[in-house]
């Protein structure tokens, strides 16, 4: 059964909601009833088939094709299956995801990964500002499971996280890590200012030092029994953190953010 | 039955339900990695009187261990669930959290989880840090040398214990022989303990003892020194008795350690002093597992 998917049939003015159109609400259904579900784009509310081609019938792989940045909350609360995006998305992106997987080929707009629960986010390209944050309001951003991100990463990435991996091989933006609850943010280019600011607990692993607040104080350098473990967790990834070259267990560790709990880390390769 | 001159009695061990636990012990070398997992595993050769029974299942190479240093495997065996945790957090905090460079890791996948260092994180006083890799927990707890790693849990699961049986010999220095010789194929085994010192045993106990306060007491019936003035079960040319006792994963695995061992108890033969090959047992009626020696070698 090939993959069902939805190809854009011209970009839109308005955004789309795309949170109807994950794997676990369209187990069962046919095509006509796919076709009929509205999709709320702009004000108006608009029947897939309005919007889309669809073709395919396999419910647990989706495909949406042609997509781009006006396309918000793709895979919202997705809880199985696995959908893949070629184009960039747009906001929310797999916004309080439970399980599955959501691979994108170009970038992602805001929030992307916010409050999610579990599974893998590959993003291929760059990533906005709040990845894996918390929505406005909210105290807690990513519970768990692992996002990676090919390019870049805006500002905020992982505020308010509290549990999982985020994993970027480019750069990334200002505040990267602020007000972190626990987790692990790895990146291995480099950071922007107000790193970790008012993080609590929660790891920063670092490939290049970055620019530190006074907040955030040296303990030394260490080797870590804890790095090889993580490392081959990543073995299973289609990404850079996969190499044998990009593990290392020796890091240069700074405790932080003292204006907080300072439970926190940023441990830099050395 | 008869192998090389050795007699296989006509008669069975009689074991007994446990619950089990296995960890993993590394650290920086393999040297330190046994020092600390023969800590853990000290003062548990009975559950009569040491709570658990325990013992080093084999040294692993970098390759087999989660951290990819030299590691030893243990085992615990306990009559049952809580105390078998209570038993596994104490010799783990009190022998492997203190011992340099090492960490500790669950040794069984699924069974019932019971804490390994879910609990010995708080030595860390607040600077403990939880990492969540692949799905397991661990704790990552501040201590003098560095960091001490733990997995948070390890798995309990059900297992059988008291497998055993006895070496009867013209001599001591016999029936010793034959034992290590049986101890170092045994070890070969995976899955198995023999917890008691070195694997052998010389005190075997029978139930019961002539004061009220003993649940167990010699067994008269095997000691040589007494077969005038008891209804002994040795003849006149057995002048040592030694026993190996085993807990394992499952009563296959009792039974491949068992037919092993005595294996290698009758490979020396009646020419080195080995005479028989017995069990102990209850009448059936302790245990619902029985290891027929016979069966075993058959």
């Amino acid at each position: 059964m090939s993959a069902l998917t939805f190809t854009l049939k011209q970009p839109t003015d308005q955004r789309i909601d795309m949170s109807p159109l994950v794997c676990q609400k369209l187990q069962g259904m046919d095509v006509d009833a796919i076709s009929a579900i509205e999709l709320q784009n702009g004000k108006s509310r608009r029947r897939v088939d309005e919007l889309f081609y669809i073709t395919g019938m396999n419910t647990q792989e989706i495909i949406i094709a042609y997509s781009n940045n006006k396309l918000d909350f793709i895979g919202k609360e997705l809880d199985g299956g696995s959908i893949s995006v070629q184009g960039d998305a747009g906001a929310y992106l797999g916004m309080q995801m439970k399980s599955g997987t959501i691979n994108v080929s170009g970038d992602t707009g805001l929030y992307a990964a916010c409050e999610m629960k579990n599974g893998l986010l590959q993003i291929d390209g760059d990533a906005g500002d709040f990845l894996g944050g918390a929505l406005p309001g909210n105290k807690q951003g990513m519970k768990g499971g692992t996002v990676l991100v090919k390019g870049n990463v805006g500002q905020r990435a992982g505020d308010h996280m509290r549990r999982g991996q985020i994993l970027i091989e480019g750069n990334a933006g200002d505040y990267c890590g602020s007000r972190m609850l626990a987790g692990t943010i790895a990146v291995m280019g480099t950071t922007g200012r107000y790193l970790g600011y008012a993080m609590r607990r929660g790891t920063l692993l670092l490939w290049n030092q970055p620019q530190l607040s006074a907040t955030f104080n040296d303990c030394g350098s260490h080797t870590l029994a804890f790095l090889p473990i993580l490392f081959a967790s990543f073995k299973s990834l289609n990404s850079r953190f996969s190499d044998n070259n990009a593990a290392f267990n020796r890091v240069q560790r700074y405790g932080g953010d003292m204006a907080e709990t300072g439970r926190g880390e940023v441990l830099v390769r050395i | 039955m008869i192998i090389n001159g050795v007699t296989i009695d006509k008669t069975f061990a009689e074991a007994f339900p446990m619950k089990a636990t296995r960890a993993i012990i590394t650290a920086q070398n393999e040297k330190w990695a046994m020092i600390s997992a023969q800590a853990m595993t000290g003062f548990a050769t009975s559950v009569i009187a040491c709570g658990c029974e325990a013992g080093i299942e084999r040294v692993l190479s970098p390759n087999e261990t989660p951290d990819g240093r030299p590691g030893v495997a243990i085992m615990i065996y306990a009559m049952g669930g809580k105390g078998l945790a209570k038993q596994l957090e104490t010799r783990a905090g009190q022998c492997v959290l203190t011992s340099p460079t090492s960490a500790l890791f669950a040794g069984i996948e699924g069974g019932k989880p019971i804490p390994l260092g879910k609990n010995l994180r708080y030595f860390g006083d607040g600077f403990q840090i939880a990492k969540k890799i692949g799905g397991k927990r661990y704790w990552r707890v501040p201590v003098m040398d560095g960091e001490f790693l733990t997995e948070a849990t390890t798995g309990m699961i059900d297992a059988v214990g008291g497998g055993n049986f006895l070496v009867l010999a013209e001599s001591q220095p016999q029936a010793l022989a034959a034992c290590e010789a049986a101890i170092e194929e045994m070890r070969k085994i995976p899955n198995v303990i023999m917890p008691f010192p070195g694997g052998v045993v010389r005190s075997g106990s029978k139930v019961g003892s002539k004061y009220a306060s003993l649940g167990a007491s010699t067994n008269d019936a095997f000691c040589p020194t007494l077969k005038g003035v008891t209804k002994t079960d040795l003849s006149p040319e057995i002048e040592s008795v030694m026993e190996i006792v085993i807990d394992g994963l499952s009563k296959e695995d009792i039974d491949k350690a068992m037919r092993v061992g005595i294996q290698a108890v009758c490979d020396l033969g009646a020419a080195n002093g080995i005479k028989r090959i017995s069990a102990g047992n209850y009448g059936g009626k302790l245990g619902p597992f029985h290891f027929h020696l016979q069966e075993i070698m058959a």
